[in-house]
């Protein structure tokens, strides 16, 4: 029971002169449970491997199976283990389309063709989630709410489909420090509650360095590394340089401290951790 | 999918064509494209067909390419083909039914069908050895006499760059919206005519408002960067009429004249 990639090359334009393979031979699995983060510099292919993951796009070679169940089959089964994979794209308010809120989250379930009375209790239950309000919002126009608020009625309609994977691609892109917070602790707070699993693609290593239990960094189209965000934040500082990606400040002033002999914990992802650890570290010296 | 559309039918390279003044590969091809008209047998006709594959050579367009750009319009050519053959009057060759078929028949639609994909040929040498930017500097540049009748060369020119420049934009955009509806079960490729174009609707409305947003954006953009129309712009990338362009005319015309020998001499 997992999504298992297999041997995933996707050619973007095949001959064209602008011919490009965007990923070359992925192998891949994710298991239930996890939060994945996946992190690399533009241009790197997180995006076009996140697309096989729901099978979006199809790949030129390989396969991707969900659950077991190959989703590029032609059969209804397919579109069942399809249907279980959440996708949120990068600005997902921009996908909004409905006269308000209800309606539009309820676009997905409905299209799954689910009774009305369950629609109702799903939107009430993603609108729960993402932090909106029923009673405020349910009626409003999506178009009059802020940047935030837009993108949580677009996370709740990926949400109400109750996937059991969840995939979001930047989900924080273009917001401000507070609505990434909001936005950050709203997965976790599903995660947490429900078990279900999460796959994150980010910029900010800082973010993933918090949240994910598992890091995939990618590079040139190809899985670089793939571990516990810890172990890679310790060990491979070079290879994610290589990667143009930057290890979180946090970890780089820890490891810092313990190259000058101060017995501190470079595994702490937050800011709190890592003032209790050096402090701690301070006293024993 | 979608985004697998190219975008025109330039093809990048470095010859000595796509390296012309987008001026002149214009004018050559209006040249080119009023002069076929002037060859009217088969002498004059291997004349161009060994002109057109030196310019495809010279610009290193695969033949691939080049059929492909045939492709959309075939139906037209056979038609054109079709109707010559049976419609012209002559030495009756072959009937079938209420149709003939007529040796001058036969030559004039072979000929006729010829000349449109001579036609076709050569302005696709234009789109495939200039790009979409180049091309419509070169219209504004060409344009430019006509400002005195009213004409607003800069404008015309500069909406048709916008157009261009949004095309792969909107394209992209039209792509993730799709593929972000499809992600919540929306089907954009079942059902009859009525239900498909209701079905549209997820994907039309945020098209809209995006491309409103951007509209609105690049307006602000310009605006902050004082544009205010084409009097007084000065060019990064000016055009320059060098060497080259010159020598090219110079055989457009000796190519040009070798026709009009042809048509006045050779019966």
């Amino acid at each position: 029971m997992s999504i298992i990639l297999e041997n995933i090359t996707y050619v973007y334009m095949p001959k064209t002169p602008y011919e490009k393979s965007a990923i070359k031979e992925i192998n891949i699995e994710i298991k239930p449970g996890e939060f994945v983060g996946i992190i690399g510099h533009t241009g790197s292919g997180k995006s076009t491997l996140l697309q096989h993951l729901n099978g979006l796009l199809k790949p030129t070679t390989g396969t991707v199976t969900v659950d077991g169940q190959d989703i590029h089959a032609k059969n209804q089964d397919a579109k069942h283990a399809k249907r279980s994979v959440g996708m949120v794209f990068q600005y997902p308010e921009h996908q909004l389309f409905e006269e308000t809120v209800y309606a539009d989250i309820a676009f997905g379930p409905r299209n799954l063709g689910i009774e009305e009375s369950e629609i109702d209790q799903r939107v009430k239950r993603a609108m729960d989630f993402v932090g909106l309000d029923y009673e405020r919002f349910a009626n409003r126009t999506p178009f009059q709410l802020s940047g935030g608020q837009m993108r949580r009625v677009a996370i709740a309609g990926v949400i109400a489909l109750e996937p059991r994977y969840l995939i979001l691609d930047e989900p924080s892109a273009g917001l401000d420090p507070q609505g990434r917070d909001e936005i950050f602790g709203q997965i976790i707070k599903m995660y947490q509650a429900t078990g279900i699993t999460v796959v994150l693609v980010s910029h900010n290593m800082e973010d993933i360095a918090r949240m994910a239990n598992r890091l995939i960094v990618m590079n040139a189209g190809q899985v670089m590394l793939d571990g516990l965000p810890v172990d890679i934040f310790r060990d491979c500082q070079e290879q994610l340089q290589k990667a143009g990606v930057d290890v979180p400040p946090l970890t780089v002033l820890m490891n810092k401290f313990k190259q000058r002999d101060l017995s501190v914990d470079h595994t702490v992802v937050t800011m709190d951790a890592a003032v209790d650890s050096v402090l701690a570290a301070v006293r024993r010296s | 999918m979608l985004a697998d559309i190219m975008l025109g039918q330039y093809f990048p390279g470095n010859s000595v064509i796509h390296h012309l003044d987008p001026r002149t590969k214009i004018i050559s091809t209006i040249l080119l494209i009023s002069s076929i008209f002037l060859a009217e047998n088969y002498q004059a006709y291997s004349v161009v067909v060994v002109f057109i594959g030196f310019c495809i050579a010279l610009g290193g367009i695969p033949l691939v390419m080049i059929f492909r750009s045939l492709k959309p319009l075939w139906l037209i050519i056979i038609l054109t083909l079709l109707i010559h053959i049976f419609t012209t009057t002559g030495i009756i060759i072959y009937t079938l039914g209420p149709l003939t078929v007529t040796q001058e028949g036969l030559r004039l639609g072979f000929l006729m069908s010829i000349r449109l994909v001579f036609l076709i040929i050569v302005s696709s040498l234009l789109t495939f050895t200039t790009s979409p930017v180049a091309l419509t500097d070169g219209i504004e540049r060409l344009l430019k006499p006509f400002k005195a009748i009213g004409l607003p060369a800069h404008e015309l020119a500069m909406m048709m760059t916008i157009a261009l420049r949004f095309i792969p934009t909107l394209l992209e955009e039209t792509d993730r919206i799709m593929k972000a509806q499809m992600a919540r079960g929306a089907d954009f490729t079942s059902g009859n005519i009525l239900r498909r174009a209701r079905n549209m609707i997820p994907l039309l409305v945020p098209l809209f408002i995006s491309a409103f947003r951007r509209a609105d954006d690049l307006a602000t953009a310009m605006e902050a960067r004082c544009y205010r129309g084409g009097d007084h712009r000065t060019r990064m990338k000016q055009l320059k009429i060098t060497g080259k362009d010159w020598t090219a005319y110079a055989i457009l015309l000796l190519v040009i004249g070798i026709l009009l020998v042809v048509r006045i001499y050779v019966k």
